[in-house]
């Protein structure tokens, strides 16, 4: 099963003026794998996940999501992933319920599948209680698990988490890793950065950027043994400090 | 003492921020209140800076009362908010001049406490602080707090969102202001950034659950924690959730720390269950607790 790509990425460049935020970077992504994306501020890893979920257009190189080029057919790209970040994921002025139907039909569902997913969902969470508050009134760590959900509604084939567990206590963090585990589990494919580099072990490969490059990318383990240490702090430490 | 909180409670509507908090930070020391978003970290922050009032107890910084003596808490304390505030519309330099002679001082004259952090960004001195990188900006904020020499820094979450050799960086200029006798307190999410303050309190929900030196914390651990892997990480937590005795499941790097209900726990009868899980390549061995797994355990 792990042996279709989902993420196939050649050579892929950006260019701003004479700066080049992403330098011809190279992987791909197998199905159900969970793949972390790490890489220090400014390392253009944001700059590389825009092209990706179709949002901006890369300078050359090649790369296909979810079977789709993302120079010729980004719209379908941005229907067939999901996509979550820190900053922003689900209204605050919003109740659960309202952002789940909200988000479910941006995304094309049925009134009756957004009804049943929303059953789903608010009972698999335990949100019985809170279903009808506003998203702004619960903490941080229930919005991130609702808006992990949330992106996972049309049952998209990848799922992108730009620092999905910022600021989240550590438990949470955790319940929030069983819950990547399982969907990757079940074959969704996990598209991941943070700054938590005990969480870069949780993933099937890594990849590490330093100044638009991908410096490396392997297996938490084999790159430990690569770089000859006992964590992937160190890993990260060695790589980006030079 | 050159912090001190007793009994401070403060609401908002039916929310409350902290509950009877109560700490106090030594002259010199580096002091870390450890704990999630939402766990009242910046409330305790705004109360000392004297931007807040409490609903009850009392407070001191640099032996001056919040209530009577806010005026020369102001003159004497630095402060880092966790939102970038300094002036993106004026230029690195510019900042830094501002906040000198808002204090009454210049940048010569305080030049040699801020210079080893201001030093590496003064390149970029006629750049505008809304430009600058997210490290860039931490630096300058961090040189604005310290231009009026001050005898108490508060910093919230300057790591924040922070890549991990930004963080390291950081708390190496936190260790050297230290050494020049500033008085530190520092909030963070980050549990392995609690190992390099001099004292901790851990904090959820706007209460202390203990406060004591980062190597005193984990001592407190009740329990035996062992590190244990196999081939399918996935199974491995369904399979250690669903076991009778697990009293704990936590994913830590690549392994799961893991304790039992049973005071005589036995591994081999673990390793056999997980066995029959069909799960291969288990390894189970026992390892020291981390903050974070006090934290954990505290918390639950």
């Amino acid at each position: 099963m792990k042996e279709k790509n989902v993420i196939q990425v050649k050579d892929l460049t950006k260019k701003f003026g004479d700066f080049t935020a992403v330098n011809k970077i190279t992987f791909e992504v197998k199905q159900g794998e969970i793949f972390g994306f790490l890489g220090a501020n400014g390392a253009g890893k944001t700059t590389a996940m825009k092209m990706l979920i179709g949002i901006s257009k890369p300078t050359s190189g090649e790369a296909t999501v979810a079977n789709f080029d993302v120079y010729t057919h980004p719209e379908d790209i941005k229907k067939n992933i999901g996509y979550m970040s820190q900053k922003f994921a689900l209204y605050d002025d919003l109740t659960v319920r309202e952002n789940i139907t909200f988000f479910g039909g941006i995304y094309g569902l049925s009134k009756t599948k957004i009804k049943e997913k929303a059953e789903a969902l608010i009972s698999e969470l335990n949100l019985q209680e809170v279903a009808n508050e506003l998203v702004g009134s619960l903490p941080l760590g229930w919005k991130q698990k609702i808006a992990f959900s949330v992106a996972l509604l049309h049952d998209p084939k990848v799922v992108f988490l730009d620092e999905p567990t910022g600021g989240v206590d550590p438990i949470t963090r955790r319940q929030f890793w069983e819950m990547i585990y399982k969907n990757a589990h079940n074959g969704t494919t996990i598209f991941v950065t943070t700054h938590y580099m005990d969480e870069a072990e949780y993933c099937d490969r890594v990849s590490i950027m330093v100044n638009g490059k991908i410096e490396a990318l392997d297996t938490p383990k084999k790159l430990k043994e690569q770089f000859n240490v006992e964590n992937m702090n160190d890993v990260f430490l060695k790589l980006a400090r030079g | 003492m050159s912090i001190s909180l007793q009994h401070i409670s403060k609401s908002f509507k039916d929310v409350t921020a902290v509950k009877d908090i109560s700490f106090e930070v030594k002259e010199g020391e580096l002091f870390g209140l450890i704990g999630p978003d939402g766990a009242g970290k910046t409330t305790i922050f705004r109360i000392l800076t004297t931007l807040l009032l409490a609903d009850e107890g009392t407070a001191t910084v640099a032996n001056f009362d919040v209530l009577e003596n806010y005026k020369d808490i102001r003159d004497n304390v630095g402060y880092m908010p966790g939102r970038f505030s300094l002036y993106q519309d004026l230029t690195v330099e510019e900042n830094l001049t501002f906040f000198a002679t808002i204090f009454g001082t210049t940048i010569e004259e305080n030049y040699d406490l801020i210079k080893d952090i201001y030093i590496q960004i003064e390149p970029f001195k006629n750049r505008r602080a809304g430009d600058l990188s997210g490290g860039m900006k931490q630096k300058l904020a961090l040189s604005c707090a310290l231009i009026h020499k001050p005898k108490v820094l508060f910093l919230d979450e300057p790591t924040t969102g922070v890549d991990p050799v930004s963080r390291k960086e950081f708390w190496e200029m936190l260790k050297r202001l230290q050494q020049k006798g500033i008085t530190i307190l520092v909030s963070t999410p980050y549990m392995d950034e609690a190992a390099l303050c001099d004292r901790i309190a851990l904090i959820q929900d706007g209460k202390i659950l203990q406060i004591d030196a980062p190597k005193e914390i984990v001592k407190h651990y009740p329990k035996s924690i062992y590190n244990v892997s196999a081939n399918n990480m996935y199974k491995l937590i369904e399979s250690l959730n669903e076991y009778q005795h697990s009293y704990s499941v936590y994913p830590f790097g690549e392994f799961i720390h893991y304790t039992d209900k049973r005071t005589n726990f036995n591994p081999e009868d673990l390793r056999k269950y997980l066995e029959d899980k069909g799960l291969k390549n288990i390894i189970i061995e026992p390892t020291e607790a981390t903050i974070e797994d006090t934290f954990m355990e505290l918390a639950k």
